[in-house]
């Protein structure tokens, strides 16, 4: 009697972990490193080294991933709140980055395209890029909190117009920006060797948590997410909330688009965050969030995205071409849509205790 | 002052009358004619000669093909975004195939309808059977067919099969219409041979979804799923059979654009997923399922062809105008679109408590 009720108890503990929401991102990337483990232990390597401008800087696979997936954890925070709210995805966030990316070179360079000195302190052009972003994001927003558009097609506006607006701003001419101090937010600060996009990355995570976690934000986003109409009988005003979540990603997105130009130090507008709305509304679905909608959880979204860079680093070390690499990254991310979805997780589980009963008459008998 | 009153209420009826389907493509058809007429009255003569139009129905065959298979899926409320990247594939192996393992025609057509029935079946399955949100699951295949892509080849090369040469040349004048050149000979117009798989599958989708128990079984699970169920629909069959469709029409549409640029490339048909979902909502389908036609499809292809025509013909041919242009045209026809929804649903509302009141 009591073995049956601890091993109840200890199959209740563990379904209850099994069904938490941020076990899907730590399973992939547990059976991601494992892989690595095995193909090539050399892939968890970080050494110390120094770059042109003589700092010290870290380098290796890891450092490569938290470094590239940064942006996409940014965006990820935007995409999630998005999600969840109108239960669609904003699929216009690369072709936005375009945009604020091409804000910011546009008011650093005034109307030299090789200015020796900055036209204008960063802040100013970001803050710039982030009224801009903040714009665009209000208007996908009111598009589909007004009008009631699908959020993907209403999104698709901005998708196929953003990389033309981007061109346009600056007269489809390539400015480049030579002053150090502009590479700080794509690159490395002086002294310290960990690269900053984490650190922008971090630090976005935290103050969303705090607004979580200090204001009824995540909750007036899930319960509109959930239910509207109730939600709206409930005295909430979901049209503004999902407004804001459109404005929030506009806010993620110019973030994002000052790390991009930052790396590189000018802008090529079609290749820019090319494919990157994919990827993060990958992270998205991988960190387990509904993607039509409801409740949502920041912190697994955040992981899916490094786990997403986690495997574009991965096929990289294998050779495979940055064409070519989308072809597998389907793969995986049908393997893993297929295993979320409900009725193969019931045969699953079936299964499961299947095997569970099996193993324990087995021993008995 | 009062005749007036009476024929607008009238107009009015018979607006309201309509389905939401018939009036959404009745409203594409005539700014699709107002804006052909606008272009012909204010903008060079070049407008009124008929290769005009046949040059941008050629150009844009494979897309009215690939619109028509995703307006099937739109009416039954999902979405397939893997067309343009199934186009891509498809134009790749054909044109692998024809070049370097010496094949024929007939052979890279059935490469072309199997790719698309691959991917029909695995989509259709994922997103019928498994229930797995459409746009996730076409969103990867749209991933996996421009991967593979570069797989099979990753430069873009030109076809030499001559078989293939000659069918991209062959020409079909069209009786009675054409325009006199300079010297005042009649040049007839002509049109490219993907244009009648554009007929035929037009035709025959219209038929389909008119007409047959299955083409209405489309609208009605587009409509309301739960309503469709009850009546006894197949409702999972339906949608596997949509997306099938659609990624079949999606590798027969490469295939004619395969046809029509005659080579393969791995940059391909890129943002045609985009072109066929705008073309497909300017000509009055609805996202949310139930409404749609293929007759306004094409004519949503054929707008969007005429407005970039138009842009570059009145003087704005940088890059960066052709998206903005689709960009505005697809907002203005989506708000259009939203508003005379929410207003049909308004006045259908109110009727029928002033029917009420009246008896």
């Amino acid at each position: 009697m009591t073995e049956k009720t601890v091993l109840r108890k200890q199959e209740s503990w563990i379904s209850s972990i099994l069904r938490h929401q941020i076990i899907i991102p730590i399973a992939a990337l547990l059976l991601l490193s494992l892989f690595n483990l095995i193909a090539d232990p050399s892939f968890f390597c970080i050494t110390l080294g120094h770059n042109s401008a003589g700092n010290p800087v870290l380098s290796g696979n890891l450092i490569t991933i938290i470094d590239c997936g940064s942006e996409l954890a940014i965006l990820a925070i935007g995409m999630t709140l998005v999600t969840a709210a109108s239960g669609g995805q904003d699929i216009s966030v690369g072709a936005a980055i375009a945009i604020s990316g091409s804000v910011i070179i546009r008011v650093l360079c005034g109307t030299n395209t090789r200015p020796d000195t900055l036209q204008a302190p960063i802040i100013v052009a970001f803050l710039v890029a982030c009224l801009v972003a903040m714009a665009f994001g209000a208007f996908n927003g009111a598009l589909v909190a007004f009008f009631r558009i699908q959020p993907m097609v209403a999104t698709l506006i901005l998708f196929t117009a953003g990389r033309s607006i981007a061109a346009w701003i600056n007269n489809n001419e390539l400015p480049v920006i030579s002053d150090e101090s502009f590479t700080y937010f794509g690159g490395y600060l002086p002294g310290i060797p960990i690269p900053t996009p984490f650190f922008i990355a971090l630090l976005c995570y935290l103050i969303t948590w705090a607004v979580l976690k200090f204001t009824t934000l995540g909750l007036y986003v899930q319960s509109v997410g959930i239910n509207e109409k109730t939600a709206h009988l409930n005295g909430l005003n979901p049209v503004l909330i999902k407004l804001a979540t459109y404005i929030l990603l506009g806010l993620c997105v110019a973030v994002c688009g000052l790390i991009k130009v930052s790396r590189i130090s000018t802008i090529n507008y079609s290749v820019i965050a090319k494919d990157i709305e994919m990827d993060a509304i990958l992270a998205v679905a991988l960190g387990g969030n509904s993607l039509s909608g409801g409740k949502f959880n920041m912190s697994a979204s955040i992981l899916g995205a490094y786990v997403i860079q986690f495997l574009t680093t991965t096929l990289y070390k294998f050779n495979v071409q940055s064409d070519a690499l989308s072809a597998y990254k389907a793969v995986v991310v049908i393997v893993l849509v297929v295993l979320s979805a409900p009725s193969v997780r019931e045969k699953l589980s079936a299964l499961v205790r299947k095997l569970h009963t099996s193993g324990q008459t087995t021993p008995a008998a | 002052m009062a005749p007036q009153i009476q024929t607008r209420s009238r107009l009015r009826s018979r607006i309201s009358r309509l389905s939401d389907t018939n009036l959404l493509t009745s409203i594409t058809v005539a700014v699709f004619i107002v804006m052909y007429l606008c272009a012909i009255l204010f903008l060079q003569r070049g407008f009124l000669k008929p290769q005009t139009f046949f040059n941008m129905l050629n150009a844009n065959a494979a897309l009215v093909i690939m619109s028509c298979g995703l307006t099937l899926v739109m009416i039954t409320g999902g979405i397939d975004i893997s067309v343009g990247g199934v186009t891509a594939l498809v134009s790749m192996c054909s044109a692998v195939y024809l070049d370097y393992h010496g094949g024929n025609l007939f052979g890279a057509l059935l490469i072309s309808l199997g790719i698309g029935l691959a991917f029909g079946l695995v989509q259709g399955y994922l997103v019928a059977y498994l229930e797995i949100q459409p746009f996730i699951v076409t969103l990867a295949g749209m991933f996996f067919a421009r991967g593979m892509t570069t797989i099979v080849h990753s430069e873009p090369f030109n076809v030499a099969h001559q078989g293939l040469v000659a069918l991209k040349d062959t020409r079909i004048s069209i009786p009675f219409l054409g325009s006199f050149n300079k010297r005042g000979d009649f040049i007839p117009a002509y049109m490219e041979i993907g244009v009648l798989a554009v007929i035929a599958v037009t035709a025959g989708l219209f038929a389909v979804l008119k007409w047959t128990k299955t083409g209405r079984n489309f609208y009605a699970v587009g409509g309301s799923r739960q309503s469709a169920l009850m009546l006894g629909i197949n409702v999972k069959r339906t949608v596997f059979l949509s997306h099938l469709i659609c990624s079949l029409l999606a590798g027969l549409g490469g295939f004619v654009f395969f046809i029509h640029v005659g080579s393969g490339s791995p940059a391909h048909a890129s943002g045609y997923e985009m072109n066929a979902i705008a073309s497909s909502i300017i000509g009055g389908t609805m996202l949310t399922g139930g409404v749609g036609n293929v007759i306004g499809t094409f004519f949503g292809v054929m707008s969007l062809a005429l407005i970039q025509n138009i842009v570059s013909s009145v003087g704005f041919d940088q890059p960066w105008w052709t998206g903005i242009t689709i960009a505005v045209m697809l907002c203005l026809f989506l708000i259009v679109q939203s508003i005379i929804i929410v207003k049909r649903k308004q006045s259908n509302q109110s009727e029928p408590s002033a029917n009420a009141e009246k008896g």
